[in-house]
């Protein structure tokens, strides 16, 4: 039986569609993900020799104080990104397996997520570099082992907590407070939880406790699943109640407004976009890292700008490339009814414009770091508006993933959504303005260099029609093509 | 109304539709029937322009539909779920889809109201967006959807798969009412011989992409089609 199982797993990994890109992609992801291991793999060896000599003290013990804080952000990232193995289930429920089997084998299969092996990269090399300064072997052994118990308890209380949102966020808030707490030095949470996970290493028999955490977990979560075993149980799938909305304010624009409408609807019902929409919000914050001086790299006068362009354009990134794949689903209606290319584009466009100037006006704050940093903003966003709007539309119509709106599972990095078309796009989106901005900065002084990249902005905005024709003529000549690759779901 | 002048598809090697004319006229009821893989979508892909031929074209009202857009305005289609946007309500569905064909709301009130029978009380104020739907009752907000904004032409693919049968047995008198207009065309495809020749005035049978008959419907013809069918 079991055979059958893997051989399944097999297909449905190796056929999936994403699995089918060209090579030079393939190679691409698998220096990524080698990147990845190494850089993990670094930090788990050299995480004891950096801290024993910047802090001179046990780096074991440094590290069972934060345990508790990884072990919990490790569950929040599986709450937000590991998808539940339910889906697969389906087909076979109705076939001579016993249940049991298939609930032993969809929560088997969990265990071998890329949430539960990063980790590996990280506690492996770290347990060595532990046994060879000469810490005592079953010690660390059973430490090490203690630990793998516990980040695969995350695994199966992530399974067993799955969409029990309020307890998710209660358990974030307290993560927070706690954190905000012992930054300023009221409440130390590490100092009691760090006695359990030293007892950990020091006395053996403690070790055994997360193995049985380990234990009831899966069983309370094969329970949990053999229970809800029905369609209309465990494996249905949550409908929220829906409510018509008007947005009738958005009338005045006209077959604008219809789209506009649309669009807003987008944006909020479905969790793909709602997560664009969040990430966007984050991309204003991180022009911190600029203006605050805490990279040292980032000094130089041109980031500046760089900076400018993502504070302002967040959501012309993120929301902007993928247009029109968020019309995915049922752009073969948008291809037959009574719409006109320049109008579609046209609405995605305004909301991309919209975005920025929110974001530009929410990103005020930065005032407070000096006009300077936030005049760089607002000719980020100028060239944002003028010149990389067009260029998101533009290289969008080379992406042909078709979107899940439901599901989030591939909000983070595409793989397919990364071509050579949209690579060179990105040049001129960022590239270019830095250019131009160092040109005017380094032979005149800053302000000429703002001008310059300003004047760029307003020039493209200028030439709107023109380009909008262009961009037209694009999506027309690409239309086959992507209501072709729009229906190859999956 | 419609042209098609030897149009045919490739898809490498292998033909699926080759027809090398076909007129169907303003005002007919025209059934499109075939086993799997006959060619009737592609047909109304390429109808809809969702497609391009590999020879030939097709002309809507004298316009070529993969050469001009200016089709749009007078033709509405369901063809299957990608018609449906899954995150709206069925109620502002319809009003978007009467927003894109010039109707206000009052009007499209006024048009969905003629169908509340048909909907059987499961598609209107339901708090539920349509991904959330079962099939039937996303095929029947389909199907209304393309009556919205008095279009010449429309185009419906399978319209009685699915459907429960009080809900098939309404939509053929809905067909009828809408054939009886002379100003409105109506094309249907099914494999389901009988709902076909009851609503259609004249039927087309493809077969392996081509068109093997072209019957005026009669009281034969549901015995005629029957005899080629079972071979």
């Amino acid at each position: 039986m079991i055979k059958h199982f893997i051989s399944l797993q097999w297909k449905s990994f190796f056929r999936s569609a994403s699995f089918k890109t060209n090579l030079a992609l393939k190679i691409l992801m698998a220096f990524g993900a080698l990147y990845f291991i190494v850089v993990f793999g670094a930090m788990g060896a050299g995480a004891y020799y950096l801290i024993e000599k910047q802090l001179a003290i046990d780096p074991l013990d440094l590290i069972n104080r934060f345990l508790i804080y990884y072990i919990v952000a490790d569950l929040v990232i599986r709450y937000l990104m590991q998808k539940m193995p339910v889906l697969d289930i389906k087909p076979l429920m109705y076939l001579p397996i016993k249940r049991a089997t298939i609930v032993n084998f969809t929560l088997g299969k969990t265990a071998l997520t890329f949430f539960n092996i990063i980790h590996a990269f990280f506690f492996v090399p770290f347990s060595i570099v532990l046994l060879i300064e000469g810490y005592p072997a079953l010690n660390v052994i059973l430490w090490h082992l203690a630990i793998i118990a516990l980040i695969y308890s995350n695994n199966f209380l992530n399974i067993l907590v799955n969409n029990k949102d309020a307890l998710f966020y209660t358990i974030v808030g307290i993560l927070i407070i706690l954190g905000v707490l012992q930054y300023y030095g009221y409440f130390d949470i590490t100092e009691y939880t760090s006695v359990f996970f030293n007892a950990l290493y020091k006395q053996p028999f403690v070790a055994i406790l997360p193995w049985i955490l380990l234990g009831t977990l899966y069983f309370l979560s094969f329970n949990y699943f053999r229970k809800n075993f029905y369609l209309d149980a465990g494996l249905s799938t949550k409908h929220s109640v829906a409510k018509t909305e008007n947005l009738d304010w958005l009338n005045r624009f006209g077959s604008l407004g219809t789209f506009l409408k649309n669009d807003i609807k987008l944006l909020k019902r479905n969790k793909r976009s709602r997560t664009t929409v969040l990430m966007s919000v984050l991309f204003i914050f991180y022009g911190l890292l600029f203006f605050t001086n805490s990279i040292e790299a980032y000094n130089a006068p041109v980031w500046k700008i760089f900076a400018g362009i993502f504070v302002s354009g967040g959501f012309l990134f993120t929301f902007g490339q993928f247009v029109p794949s968020w019309d995915s689903a049922y752009y073969p209606l948008m291809m037959s009814q009574n719409i006109r290319y320049k109008e579609y584009l046209d609405s995605k466009w305004y909301l991309v414009i919209i975005a920025t100037l929110i974001s530009t006006v929410i990103a005020s704050f930065y005032l407070y770091f000096g006009w300077e940093v936030y005049l760089s903003i607002i000719v980020g966003a100028i060239y944002n508006i003028g010149v990389n709007s067009y260029l998101v539309l533009w290289g969008g119509a080379y992406i042909k993933t078709p979107i899940d709106l439901t599901s989030n599972k591939k909000a983070f990095g595409d793989s397919q959504a990364f071509n050579m078309k949209t690579m060179l796009l990105t040049l001129p989106k960022l590239g270019l303005p830095l250019i131009v901005y160092a040109i005017g900065h380094y032979a005149i002084n800053s302000s000429a260099g703002f001008a310059l990249v300003a004047i760029v902005g307003i020039i493209g905005f200028a030439f709107k029609n023109a380009v909008f024709n262009k961009i037209e003529r694009v999506y027309k000549k690409e239309k086959y093509k992507t209501l072709a690759a729009y229906k190859q779901k999956n | 109304m419609i042209i098609a002048n030897n149009l045919t598809k490739k898809y490498g090697s292998q033909q699926v539709l080759h027809i090398d004319n076909l007129d169907i006229p303003k005002g007919e009821s025209f059934g499109l029937v075939g086993n799997n893989g006959a060619g009737k979508t592609t047909f109304f892909s390429l109808l809809l322009d969702l497609i391009q031929p590999t020879t030939g074209n097709i002309k809507n009202n004298d316009i070529i539909v993969n050469e001009s857009e200016d089709w749009k305005p007078h033709t509405s289609a369901f063809i299957d779920e990608t018609f449906l946007i899954g995150y709206l309500t069925p109620e502002e569905y319809f009003y978007f889809i009467g927003e894109l064909r010039g109707q206000n709301k009052a009007d499209v009130d006024a048009l969905i109201a003629k169908f509340e029978d048909f909907f059987h009380g499961e598609i209107l104020a339901q708090k539920k967006y349509l991904r959330d739907l079962s099939k039937g009752n996303q095929k029947k907000a389909g199907i209304v959807a393309s009556f919205i904004g008095n279009p010449e032409l429309i185009i419906l693919d399978e319209p009685f798969a699915n459907l429960d049968p009080t809900t098939q047995i309404r939509l053929k008198e809905i067909i009828k009412d809408l054939a009886k207009n002379k100003d409105v065309t109506v094309l249907v495809s099914s494999h389901d011989l009988s709902h076909v020749t009851e609503v259609c005035e004249r039927i087309v049978v493809l077969n392996k992409g081509e068109v093997v008959r072209d019957i005026q419907t009669s009281k034969e013809t549901l015995k005629e089609l029957e005899e080629f069918f079972a071979g």
